[in-house]
């Protein structure tokens, strides 16, 4: 063990955990609004509307991000006509190939997990909400919504924390994160086991923190 | 409990009886990735000019050889990590690498370039056909001077843990944006997309892409050899395995001797790349 590697690589892969956060904070807020509005068109009554929605998570729940990071990057990096459109501006950037990649996919799962916890609403309580007279736009936005977003708290932690250990993907489109630092220091030093058990050590922490979060977050709106 | 029984012990004799096939094979580890040096027919065998070596060797050695497939990051490692006895990949002998383990005398040697796409402003630059950076003489020390001025701001890609990549870490050639990838496959795709503005490679890696892909790849600037490019591919053993060491050198010598290195170097690489 080569414990002088281990305490030289930390504030290096410290300095790249940032990458990580940056990657996981974006997806997680884009995810977040793409899981609700697919969350709401899946409740939806119109056929079509609720089989797209359908469609949209079965196709990103049912294929490996890593595909989905390279289709994302490389695939679309092959199309000549993409190259010359506005569009490229972004997807030249690996940086944003990620996030879309990343949105698109804990957006999937969002959209599922909402969608359950609005299925488990107790119809009582809407009717409860009906014979107070409340309008139904008022039921779903104070009553339904806060309810589901309780209901998913669970559910949505470990979504977090998949997609905290997700991120590390990033590094196989040539970005800087924790692992993309931690296999370059491997590759100059040859040593991957030190490196990697910092690497994987960072990884522990961040897990522990969303996890006493979400757990705060529970005791807090139960009810 | 006891089909449990039954079955460990059946999972026991299989594992044994693969150990004891294995154990006096020598063990060799290449890429698969890295054309003409190794790389992988359509039927997924192991073809190029160091797996052809690689056969040619162990006969010299009179020795059962397999050839296993690694990922390139992750080559020396698995070397010292004895998941195979020798590294055939490329593998240039610089001193970086030679502080984790020997290599054998070198049976090529490769001149590395940078390429761009057809009509990129990095096509004009004016400096001599090839360098050498273990001792640069004056034409050198210009050329790099005129690379550091073309490349500032650039993105130039190479492939993860190469001596490309430390070349373009070393500064000889100031500040570029250094982007790493897994495969040279890969670093070819992004610079036919435009996500590089220039890639450093092997020139072989890049003529037999142009070569390939038909796409319009060309070599710009001065090859480059030397310092940080290293001296030659030789073979990647442990450091405490001098016997096998030993082994490979003679068996180089004779490969060498009888004509067999160029004659296998000129198939694959269309000119004499053996040393």
């Amino acid at each position: 063990m080569d414990f002088e590697l281990m305490i030289n690589s930390f504030p290096k892969l410290l300095n790249a955990t940032l990458i990580t956060l940056k990657l996981l904070s974006a997806s997680l807020i884009f995810g977040l609004f793409i899981g609700l509005l697919f969350a709401i068109l899946r409740i939806n009554k119109n056929p079509i509307i609720n089989k797209f929605a359908y469609g949209y998570s079965y196709v990103f729940r049912g294929t490996p991000l890593l595909v989905q990071i390279f289709i994302i990057y490389f695939g679309l990096g092959q199309i000549e006509y993409l190259r010359s459109t506005i569009l490229w501006v972004v997807l030249k950037e690996p940086y944003w190939c990620a996030i879309i990649a990343f949105s698109l996919n804990t957006g999937a799962y969002t959209s599922e997990i909402l969608r359950s916890a609005f299925q488990t609403i107790k119809p009582g309580i809407i009717e409860a909400g009906q014979s107070l007279g409340i309008s139904s736009k008022i039921i779903f936005y104070k009553i339904q919504i806060p309810i589901a977003i309780r209901q998913s708290l669970p559910a949505y932690g470990n979504e977090i924390i998949l997609m905290m250990k997700g991120t590390s993907l990033a590094s196989t489109v040539t970005l800087m994160d924790l692992t993309g630092v931690a296999k370059y220091i491997i590759s100059t030093t040859f040593k991957p086991i030190e490196v990697f058990i910092v690497a994987g050590g960072i990884y522990l922490f961040m897990t522990f923190i969303i996890h006493n979060v979400i757990k705060f977050l529970e005791k807090k709106y139960t009810y | 409990m006891n089909i449990i029984k039954k079955f460990s012990l059946g999972v026991l004799i299989t594992l044994f009886l693969s150990f004891s096939a294995n154990a006096d094979k020598i063990k060799i580890g290449t890429e698969g990735t890295y054309p003409p040096w190794n790389s992988k027919d359509a039927s997924g065998k192991l073809i190029g000019f160091e797996v052809e070596l690689a056969w040619t060797l162990c006969r010299y050695i009179g020795q059962q050889c397999e050839i296993v497939e690694q990922d390139w990051d992750g080559m020396i490692p698995a070397l010292i990590m004895r998941k195979f006895d020798a590294i055939m990949a490329g593998m240039s002998i610089t001193a970086e690498r030679q502080k984790a383990i020997s290599f054998s005398q070198g049976y090529a040697d490769e001149v590395a370039s940078l390429a761009v796409m057809k009509g990129s402003d990095l096509e004009s630059m004016d400096t001599p056909a090839g360098i050498n950076l273990t001792k640069p003489n004056t034409a050198a020390k210009k050329a790099l001077k005129t690379l550091t001025a073309a490349l500032a701001g650039k993105t130039v890609c190479v492939q993860t843990a190469t001596i490309h990549q430390n070349f373009l870490d070393s500064g000889d050639v100031g500040k570029v944006n250094v982007r790493t990838y897994k495969t040279q496959d890969e670093v070819n795709l992004d610079l036919a997309s435009g996500r590089c503005d220039a890639a450093l490679a092997a020139a072989v890696a890049f003529s037999d892409y142009a070569e390939k892909s038909g796409k319009p790849v060309v070599l710009v600037g001065p090859t480059f050899s030397g310092g940080a490019f290293g001296n030659g591919v030789g073979v990647g053993i442990r450091k405490d395995d001098t016997e096998l060491l030993n082994a490979f050198n003679k068996a180089i010598d004779k490969a060498r001797k009888n004509g067999d290195i160029s004659r296998i170097a000129t198939k694959w690489f269309g000119f004499d790349a053996s040393m």
